[in-house]
């Protein structure tokens, strides 16, 4: 749905899909291998502030809690309830049905400094 | 692979766990599988079925000579079974009643004790035990190497494990028999770490793997260390190096079965009288979470607004969701009592509990 292909990253694994002015976020299919069996996520809030490269919620799998940091600064839009009532789709799909939330993005310029798939890929060797 | 990685030890089964999918860490200084399949998948085996842990790396010691009964009474806190084929789970002391370690002593023989230990705590152990020698001239032997150790736990286990021997059935809980796999002499015990019925078995190295690939054969899943945890803590088991430490005697962890005051002498005794006539300040105290969310190691536990505890083991369980266990002050919690257990700024109720599962062993 969110083909990584087409998606900006973080360099801490999660991913932006800008559609518009807006960003789609989850995090990457190696980020959601190496956590393991993810059993709790906790979510911005719909009109929150989250601020690029800064903290915007939590994955906990059984093993380890992750922060998960926004791609983009702006205000959240939607959070996916679907996932925070089962985290284990983000297991299943972290590029579509696993995604975590959207955000208005503030400054498109900021999606510049985004990672592409190729780059981000070159992070993981 | 980096340098730090190669360094690491690696058991009999490191093949046969990497060829399993087993995804490798370093714990304690061994490289040894978190998980195979899926931390959820591995516990679904263990209590609906059964799964198997790779447990070479635990310490082993022989232990051999006519006062090596009384020396393991000295130098551990419980009464040692003399009886040949039984175990007795104990916890070594220092002079403060602090835990040194909690070990299974296998009586095998007429004065002769296979001692299992745990892997961080081996060398450890082993000088303690060199070092409170002098008056009892045991023959102390680390046989770690001479041994791979499998664990096989779960509904099937025993069933399965009678493939390899016959009469387990009839083993007692933390009984020890010897057996022959293959021409190969194997110890059996009727143990485990999650709260299900089964067996760990000890085996020369040059079985090993032919034991782990019989045990696929019947269907039995590996599991990782990531499971393990999860399953010993449901099962109320304590995890050396966070619930017990040397900080703490067994009276605070919840452990006074372990500790027989009847006995004549043994290290740590003084101390753990002076605490029993006071009282113990804190107290091994179990949680598990009202809402969503996963406690972990080092969380603070508050009651009614004050700060009285942290914890030292946290997980999410399957079963029974955020779960976990830390030492708060003593005599405050009751059964039933709602606490705040606070995780990276976040307050999660949780209520007092006296376990979780309820262990079919």
């Amino acid at each position: 749905m969110y083909n990584q292909e087409k998606c900006k990253f973080l360099k801490s694994h999660e991913w932006a899909f800008i559609e518009g002015g807006d960003a789609v976020t989850g995090i990457s299919d190696h980020a959601q291998h190496e956590i393991g069996d993810i059993v709790f996520v906790e979510l911005p809030k719909v009109g929150a502030k989250v601020e690029a490269g800064k903290r915007a919620g939590v994955i906990e799998s059984v093993k380890s809690a992750s922060d998960i940091y926004a791609p983009v600064t702006g205000e959240v839009t939607a959070i996916n309830a679907a996932a925070a009532a089962d985290p284990s789709v983000i297991n299943k799909d972290p590029h579509g049905a696993g995604w975590l939330y959207k955000i208005k993005i503030a400054d498109i310029k900021e999606v510049n400094a985004l990672l592409t798939f190729e780059q981000y890929k070159d992070t993981l060797k | 692979m980096t340098d730090s990685v190669s360094k690491l030890r690696r058991t009999p089964l490191y093949e046969a766990c990497l060829a399993a999918g087993g995804k490798m860490v370093d714990f304690h200084g061994w490289e040894l599988p978190v998980q195979f399949e899926g931390i959820l998948a591995e516990h679904k085996a263990v209590r609906e079925a059964a799964g198997m842990f790779d447990v070479s790396h635990m310490g082993r010691l022989i232990m051999t000579g006519a006062r090596t009964h009384a020396f393991l009474e000295y130098v551990t806190s419980n009464k040692i079974s003399r009886e040949p084929g039984r175990g007795t789970y104990s916890h070594i002391l220092n002079e403060n009643g602090g835990i040194v370690d909690d070990i299974i002593a296998f009586c095998t023989g007429k004065d002769k004790y296979l001692v299992v230990v745990n892997s961080a705590t081996a060398e450890k152990d082993l000088n303690w035990f060199n070092a409170h020698n002098k008056n009892y001239d045991v023959e102390i032997q680390d046989v770690s190497g001479d041994f791979a150790m499998v664990a096989v736990q779960g509904l099937n286990a025993i069933h399965i494990c009678q493939g390899i021997d016959k009469h387990l059935a009839d083993l007692p809980r933390f009984g020890i028999k010897e057996t022959v796999y293959f021409g190969q002499l194997c110890y059996i015990c009727r143990t485990g770490y999650t709260g299900e019925d089964g067996a760990e078995i000890m085996m020369p190295p040059k079985a090993a793997a032919q034991m782990w690939q019989f045990f696929l054969a019947q269907g039995v899943k590996p599991c990782g260390l990531g499971v393990r945890d999860v399953l010993r803590v449901e099962a109320g088991y304590l995890l050396y190096g966070s619930d017990v430490t040397e900080k703490y005697t067994p009276y605070e962890a919840n452990c006074a079965w372990v500790v027989k005051l009847d006995k004549k002498d043994f290290i740590g005794k003084p101390a753990l009288l002076k605490q029993k006539e006071e009282g113990a300040q804190i107290k091994l105290t179990s949680f598990k979470l009202k809402g969503p969310g996963v406690p972990r190691e080092g969380n603070k536990v508050k009651f009614e607004g004050r700060e009285i505890g942290f914890l030292t083991s946290g997980t999410y369980s399957p079963q029974f969701k955020g779960i976990g266990k830390g030492y708060v002050v003593n005599n405050v919690l009751k059964e039933g009592d709602e606490v705040e257990i606070i995780s990276g700024g976040r307050s999660m109720p949780a209520e007092v509990v006296k376990s979780f599962y309820k262990n079919r062993v």
